[in-house]
Formats: structure tokens, sequence, C-alpha cells
């Protein structure tokens, strides 16, 4: 038996909702399944619609939210049936998560370094000094440091910021899955850059592997290994990242490539027309 | 904190209103331990004397000194609003957290239960209770009855917060932190919920004064303990206006109308203060 | 309202000038100071999309809350006017009724991260009513009728209204927030980093919807992004910021095709695209701290082309081709440095932060 890492297995989640969108179940995820090797560290890529279901899915994989049905093993055991402190504690030093928006990521009313120091602490044993250089090593990994970022609140950081401590802090536990929820959709272009590339140096020289979901089809393209593209809650369409996007086959994928903005189209009317500006460029 | 009350003396007109009529009330309250006279004994003055300079709010038919005799009352009255108001917040904090972050079967349980005592008919109840009690009635007991059904609509609202917070992205960032649930709750949530705790307390113990000068004023409560409504009880037993002696009544009706200014001012100004939302942009946050 | 006096003459819409917006906040006596906000000038005409870009951190959040007066100490305006056709005054001098409702009626505002904005506990619905029932004047059943087919433009179901924020994805939350600013049909829209979260088949069709209300209802439009695709086919001119400072600005093909600050020209080579494979070089060295930023030039630390002068003096922003202006010494030798700040104890950052305050 290949030795899964991940292996995500049919997994379904219904929602029960009075109304929203249909009557009675609704299904955010409709029979999701793929594996990521335990040999080979992967940046395994998710795109697709908004309201898809990715963010769903990857909550089941935290373990976050059970699965409807079908199952999700990490290592070969059902995440749903992980229980207990330590077998908790395990699992969560092992996979970690990056949310979509650094600006909920931190409690605002809680100084940003408790975060990193707690990390440290739990999962590294690590106190006082100690943690405190374990939280610089992972700062400094994504162009940060602890000075920068100690007794500061979230809100006194930038979005860009923000998220490169929600990385750092996720690298401490020196983790072997991450599952990194639009992690740069928030930073600039050189930033983003300089994030993604980043997930490459922690696939190759931490053996890493990432979930990482995005809409930047460019970046996904870039640095993912494989990828699924969803449309309501089911995949359809996956496998090597490079050749679906080249050559995407299933209409909505076909649809979600030409929808993407290309900065070499100046003006020419994807958006409907231009109208001239009263006012003079001055 | 200093500075926070400093700046809020400074620059909120209702807190420091608030502040000075509470402070007037507190203060008559604490003058009761200076007392010349038990507040038990009567015919201890001259009866029916109108406000002079030895006593300054004038006489009771029953000759008592009104001044002392409501500083005790006050003692009494604020005593009760604020024990009413810890006991009913304890079990209003234990029940909405609970419900709130296990949510669930915990939770419907616990809020089919709050929900009952939210349209619980309170008034006839306590009358009810009264008539049931009559000579056993005291004080402490009534403060205790008052707690309890005093304290649902705030769970309530103290578990609709818990139940966002639970939601919210930091709230499982804490937890892949490793930190435990009581810590998250503790420490995380806290300061979300404390403020609830704090605006609701003011006006829980305006509720329950305004309830129990009510219900002594009808002679529904132990009318052997001096406080602002059973001053108001004997007062009209004695038909004080009819009979001219309007000090009796007077004196106790303003200072508890006081009383409720001054409380409602400041948890106004407080819940302004107090709010996450609007202290985060003070603080320059981003929302709202 | 005296203080929204329409002038409808063919001037700019929003006219900055010398804007500076700081944080200024005191640690433990220590004065510490944030210039995120540093002496910006700019002009937006009637009918415009204006695209701001810029690094994370580069003040672009600060600048757009200083200019729709939604800036909270401790971010502080410390110079500069900002002013809007529609009113008759700074928008800093009206009172604060007047400008809530000029925010509603006549400045849409979707804040950055605004999906986080929504009240938790309140359905959208409530939301709704709670910000713009008020200000539509139309009868409740008419009103919601309005807002669906709102929501309908932006691909959501009317549904939404029944749900509660966190039952809905990121995406739609964040066209939920969209919707609640435009649904007044303000003059101009300020957008700060709108469509982040959404797919780019629903983006294309949420920009398609902003830019046709835009030319129906003849609105300005500000917008902040970091994609520069975006940017690209939305703007006509774009500005770009850094370290609190508009280093260049001109018509967005310009931008694009000739870019004249070091800057902007490593913006635009690092775009991703698909099919391209080539790595992207980071720019060296940290962003610059704002609160100690270094003296000269702000981008000397990390520019390729940083010369002697750089380390000295601030370029100013100079117009070098009609409607392009740039920042740079290295742009033409027709930039020169920029005035000393009026008031000279600013003039060495790195003092001017450690500073005490006074009078404070
Ligand atoms: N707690 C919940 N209760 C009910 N419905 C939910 C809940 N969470 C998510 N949903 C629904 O499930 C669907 C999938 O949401 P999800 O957040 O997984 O989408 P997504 O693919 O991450 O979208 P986006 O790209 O916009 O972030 C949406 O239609 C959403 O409304
Ligand atoms: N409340 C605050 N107190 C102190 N400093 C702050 C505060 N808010 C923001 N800053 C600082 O001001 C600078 C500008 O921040 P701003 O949010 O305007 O950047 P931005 O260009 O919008 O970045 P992004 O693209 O990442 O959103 C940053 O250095 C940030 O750390
Ligand atoms: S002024 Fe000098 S340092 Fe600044 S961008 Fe131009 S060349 Fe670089
Ligand atoms: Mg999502
Ligand atoms: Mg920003």
């Amino acid at each position: 038996m290949s030795a899964d890492l991940l292996s995500v297995e049919r997994v379904t989640k219904v929602y029960a909702r009075g109304g929203l969108f249909g009557r009675g179940a609704f299904r955010a995820v409709d029979g999701v399944s793929f594996a990521l090797d335990a040999d080979r560290p992967e940046i395994f890529a998710i795109v697709g619609e908004s309201g898809s279901g990715k963010t769903t899915l990857s909550r089941m994989i935290l373990n976050l939210v059970a699965p409807t049905a079908g199952a999700i093993r990490f290592r070969g055991q059902d995440v749903a049936h992980i229980r207990g402190g330590r077998a908790r504690s395990a699992f969560m030093g092992a996979v970690q998560p990056i949310f979509q928006n650094p600006f909920e990521a931190f409690n605002p009313l809680k100084r940003i370094d408790r975060y990193l120091l707690m990390t440290a602490r739990r999962f590294r044993g690590a106190r006082g000094q100690e943690a405190e250089r374990l939280a610089d090593d992972a700062l400094r990994k994504v162009g940060l440091s602890f000075a920068e970022v100690r007794g500061r609140f979230p809100h006194e950081l930038s979005g860009g910021q923000l998220q490169r401590v929600a990385i750092a802090r996720a690298l401490i536990p020196g983790p072997a899955l991450l599952v990194a929820d639009e992690p740069v959709s928030m930073v600039d272009a050189s930033l983003r850059m300089a994030i993604v590339s980043l997930f490459r140096a922690l696939r190759d020289d931490l053996r890493v592997s990432i979930i990482y979901i995005t809409h930047d089809l460019a970046t996904a393209y870039y640095i993912s290994d494989r990828i699924i593209i969803m449309q309501k809650g089911k995949v359809v369409e996956s496998g090597d990242a490079r050749a679906v996007l080249d050559n995407p086959q299933h209409p909505y994928s076909i649809l979600l490539k030409e929808s993407v903005l290309s900065p070499d189209t100046i003006g020419e009317g994807i958006l409907g027309k231009r109208p001239p500006a009263t006012v003079d460029a001055r | 904190m200093l500075a926070i009350l400093r700046d809020l003396l400074r620059y909120n007109r209702e807190f420091a209103a608030g502040t000075v009529l509470t402070a007037i009330v507190v203060g008559m309250a604490v003058l009761s331990a200076f007392s010349p006279y038990p507040p038990g004994d009567i015919y201890v003055v001259a009866p029916d004397l109108p406000p002079s300079w030895d006593h300054p709010f004038g006489t009771t038919s029953q000759g008592q000194d009104t001044f002392w005799l409501l500083t005790y009352a006050l003692r009494n009255t604020l005593l009760f609003g604020f024990s009413v108001a810890i006991l009913s917040r304890l079990i209003s904090l234990l029940v909405g957290m609970l419900s709130g972050y296990k949510g669930g079967a915990t939770d419907r349980v616990l809020m089919s239960i709050n929900d009952t005592f939210i349209v619980m008919p309170l008034f006839p109840l306590l009358v009810l209770f009264y008539f049931v009690m009559r000579d056993d009635m005291t004080w402490a007991l009534l403060a205790l009855v008052m707690a309890l059904l005093g304290w649902a609509y705030d769970a309530r609202l103290i578990r609709s917060v818990m139940m966002s917070l639970r939601t919210r992205e930091f709230t499982r960032t804490a937890v892949f932190s490793g930190m435990r649930t009581d810590q998250i709750v503790i420490r995380e949530h806290m300061p979300y919920v404390l403020p609830i705790v704090f605006s609701t307390t003011l006006n829980n113990i305006n509720w329950s004064i305004g309830l129990e000068v009510t219900l002594s004023v009808l002679g529904f409560t132990d009318i052997e303990t001096p406080t602002v409504g059973t001053m108001i009880f004997w007062a009209n037993q004695h038909s004080a206006l009819v009979f001219g002696t309007w000090w009796w009544v007077v004196f106790p009706t303003l200072l508890v109308t006081v009383t409720f200014i001054g409380l409602f001012l400041l948890a106004v100004s407080m819940n302004e203060y107090i709010d996450p939302r609007s202290r985060l942009s003070r603080m320059g946050g981003g929302v709202a | 309202m005296p203080a929204e006096a329409t002038g409808q003459g063919a001037g700019p819409v929003l006219t900055v000038r010398n804007l500076r917006a700081y944080y200024q906040m005191r640690y433990f006596g220590i004065f510490r100071e944030v210039r995120a906000v540093d002496d910006i000038s700019l002009e937006i005409g009637r009918n415009e999309i204006y695209g701001l870009a810029g690094e994370s951190s580069s003040g672009k959040t600060s600048f757009i809350k200083a200019i729709a007066a939604a800036n909270r100490p401790p971010l502080n305006i410390v110079g500069g006017s900002v002013r809007y056709s529609f009113l008759d005054r700074d928008i800093f001098r009206l009172d604060p009724q007047t400008l809530a409702a000029v925010r509603w009626k006549h400045l849409g505002y979707i804040m950055q991260g605004s999906m986080n904005v929504l009240n938790p506990v309140r359905r959208i619905r409530e939301s709704f009513v709670d910000f713009a029932f008020r200000h539509i004047g139309l009868p409740k059943a008419q009103f919601f009728a309005l807002v669906a087919a709102h929501l309908e433009r932006l691909h959501l179901p009317p549904d939404v209204l029944r749900a509660y924020p966190h039952e809905l994805s990121g995406g739609m939350r964040q066209r939920v927030t969209i919707a609640l600013a435009t649904i007044c049909r303000p003059e101009f829209i300020i957008a700060d980093e709108p469509t982040t979260a959404l797919d780019v088949v629903v983006q294309k069709g949420v920009l398609g919807m902003i830019r046709e209300a835009q030319q129906e209802i003849g609105s300005s439009i500000l917008f902040v992004t970091h994609d520069m695709a975006v940017h690209a086919n939305m703007a006509d001119r774009l500005g770009i910021m850094y370290a609190g400072r508009l280093v260049e600005e001109g018509p967005t093909r310009t931008i694009f095709a000739e870019p004249l600050h070091p800057y902007t020209a490593h913006l635009i080579q690092s775009l991703p695209r698909i099919g391209d494979l080539a790595p992207k070089k980071a720019l060296g060295g940290a962003p610059p701290n704002l609160a100690e930023p270094p003296p000269g030039c702000r981008f000397h630390p990390r520019c390729p082309l940083a010369m002697d002068i750089c380390r000295r003096e601030t370029p100013a922003l100079t117009t070098l081709a009609p409607g392009h202006r740039v920042a740079c010494f290295a742009a033409s030798p027709e930039v020169r440095p920029a005035p000393p700040d009026e008031d000279a104890g600013r003039a060495d950052g790195r003092e001017a932060a450690l500073q005490p305050a006074e009078g404070r």
C-alpha cells in the first residue's frame, strides 16, 4: 500500500438550510476525491467558482467541519476519528492552516506575537527566549522579524504583513501539510510572487506539502504540481497543473481560463465600453 | 485605566453627569454608617417636622429623621440592585457562553429553558411569590428570586455573540496555535463578552431597583427593611401627601429618580466606550 | 443641505492637495509616527476610473480612509485638503451628520476586507435595512425588490438576503458589501480591493457591472487592487504608491508600456501569466519602515538605479509628459528635489519619530 500523506475519499458536505439556494439540503462539497503522496511533497492547487466549496473542503481537511459522507485520512487515520488532546495536538502540529483573510486571522483585540509564542510553546515546547527565537526564525522565512511584530495589534499591520505573519505562525510547528486558503489574495504582485516562491521553497527544502486554494490561475500555474477545478461542489477537471491550464477540457475550466484578465489587454474593452473621461489627465 | 476614566470624564458629558449623580446617591448610602439613629427605631425625634437645619429632609410621622432613614434606604436599595445584578450576570454568563460555544444539544436545552424565563410574566409572578411566602419574605430571598428571573434575556445576547465569535477565523487560528478551549473562551472571547456583562449590569441594577420599588410601594415585600420603596410605602400608609408631610414622599422619590438617571447615563456612555467595535475604531482599527 | 451644492462643471470630481495622514501613537511616553500618507496630490475627473496600486503597506488603505474622511485616531490628517465637486467645502470640514449622509448618497466606500464588516449576528437583509433603507426612500417591498435586482447584477441569488454572513462564502460576502456600497448609486465610488475573493469568472462579471453602473450614473471610481491585470482592464489612469508617496502616475497604457519609476517597472515585470514559468525576481530588501522612512528617495535602499542624490534628496513628482508624473531622479534631469517639508522638525524622519509629543 502506498503511503498517502492525505487521502480525500468521496467526501461530501451537506448543509441543511431552510431556503438558501435550495429546498432543504445543499451540497457544498459533492463527492470529491484526491490523494497526496507522503514521499513526494507537492503543491496541490484547488481553483474554482466562488462558493464551489473550496473553503468547506479545506475546513474538512483541517478537521474543523465533519464531512457528511466519505472520509479524509491523514497518514492513514480518519481525521474525523481523532479524539483526545494528544492526538489532536499531534494532528495540528502536522497540518496547519493559512486562512483566506489576514484581517480575520488574528483577534483584533489581542497582540499578534501572542499567537506566535503560543504556537512555539505548545508544539515545540519552547518558552521565553527560545520561543521568541523560533518565532523570529519563522518570521525571517517570510521576510519579517520578531522585532517588527512584537507588541503590535493586527490593525497596526497591513494586509500583506499580516498574511506573512500568519504563514510564519503556521510554519513554527514544522508541519507536513499546509492548507492555504487564498493566502495571497491580499498582497501585491511582487510579494505574491515572493510568497508563492516561498511555498515552493517550503516544498523543496522543508518537504512540506501544500494545498493551495486560489483564484489566481497564474500563480497556480507557476507553482502547482497538480490542480483540481471545482464547480458547484464537484471536481470538474483535475490533473497536472500545467497540462490542465494549458489545455483545459471541461467547459467551466475553459470559461475560467478565458475569463482571466490579462495585463496585456489594456483598454481592449473586455469589460465593456470605455467611456471618455471628461477631465484630461494632467 | 485611570487615564481612560479621566478622558471619559473630560470628553463624555453623559459619563460625567452619570458619575456625579451616582456619586451623590452612593455618597448618601455611605453616610448611613454615620447615622445617629438606628434605622429600626421609631419616635427618636419629634414627628412631622418640615425640613430645617436640624433635620434637612424633615421628619416622618413615625418620628424618624427622613434624611438618615433615607441613607439606610438607599444603601439597602443599592445593595439589593447590585446583588441581583451580580447573581443574574453570573447565571447569564454561564448559560450564554456554554450555549453559544457548545452549540448543538446543549444549546437547544439551555435555550428552551431560557426562553421559558423570557416569556414568564414577571410582575404577577413576584406578587404571587409574596402571597405564598408572606412573613417569610426577606430582602435576600427577593434578591435571589429576582436574579433567577432576570438573567434570561442577557444570556441570549451573550449566546449570540459567542456563536458569532466561534465562527470567526481568529478562533481557528487560536485552535491551531494550540490553545485549549478554556483559554480560547477566556482569553480570546471574554473581551467581547465582558462589555455586554458590564453594560447590562447597570441596566439590570436599574431594572431590579425599579421592580423592588414598585413591589415595596404596593407593600408586596418585606416592609420592615427600610428601602426607598418601603419608605414610600410607609409614607403612603400615613397619607403623607394628604397630611402635608410631603418631604417624606418627595425626597425618596427624588433620590430614586437620581439613581435611575445616573445609572442610565453611565450605562449609555459605558456602552459606547466598551463596545468592541467602537473601541476598535478608537484604537484605529479598520472596521466599522 | 448647504454642504451639498453640486457643481456640475467639467472640473475634477476629487481634488487632493498635499495630503498627509500619519498614524500618531504614544507608547510609554515615546511618540511614534507612521507616515502612511505623505504629501499626496492628485485629481480624479468625472466619469474616470483611477487605479491605485503599490506595495502592501505602502499606505493605499490609509490614503483611501483619509480621502473618505473615514480615518480614526491614531490615523490623523496632518495636512492638506480633500475636495469633492459635490461638496461645497473640504470633506474634513463637514459635520458628522452631513458626512454620514454624504457617505452613503454620494460616496460609496467599499472597505478592504470589508466582508468582515458585516455584522455576524444580523442577516444580510437587516444589514441592507440598517445602511441603505433610509437613503433610498422607497417602501419596504419596493426597496427589497430593488436590492434583489441589484444583487442579481452581482450574480447573487436573492436568497442571500436571508443568510447570516458566516453562511456565505468569502466571495459572496464580498459581493454583498459591493452591493451595499453601490445600491445608493453614489457619484464617487471608492473601492479598496473589492474583488480579491472572487473567482475570475465572477470577478469579470462584477467588474463589468461596476463599469456599467459607472457609465450609467456617470460616477467616478477610485480603485485599489494588487491585481495589475484588473488595473490594466479597468483603469483609465494609474497611480503607483510606494512608502506613503505617489511615485508615478499616468494613463494606464503608458504606465504598462513605459514605466519610468524603477518600482513601477519592477511591479510590471513581476506579473505572472498563465503559461509563463520564468522565475520572477522579488524585490530585494525589506519594505521601508514608515515610522523611520529612509532619507531622500524612499526607494533608494532597494533601487537598482540609486545614485548619490537619491540618498539625500526626495524627488518631486514631476510632469514629464502630458498626464505622466514621476518622482525619480533617474527618469529625467527635469526631476528636481522636492522642497523640504514645511514644518522643519519633520525634515529628518528619524528624529521626529523619536521626539516626545508636545502638547498632545
Ligand atoms: N456554515 C454554513 N452554513 C450553511 N452554508 C454554508 C456554510 N458555510 C458555507 N456554506 C455554503 O457552502 C457553499 C460553499 O462555500 P465555501 O466557503 O466552501 O466556498 P468557496 O469555494 O470557498 O468560495 P470562495 O471562493 O468565494 O471563498 C456556499 O454556497 C456557502 O453559502
Ligand atoms: N492603526 C495603525 N497603527 C499604526 N500603524 C498602522 C496602523 N494601520 C496601518 N498602519 C501602518 O501604516 C502603513 C500603511 O498601511 P495601509 O493599510 O495603508 O497599507 P496598504 O497599502 O493598504 O497595504 P495592503 O495592500 O497590504 O492593504 C503600514 O506600514 C501599516 O503597518
Ligand atoms: S530617485 Fe533614485 S533611488 Fe529613487 S527610484 Fe529614482 S533612481 Fe531609484
Ligand atoms: Mg473560500
Ligand atoms: Mg490596504
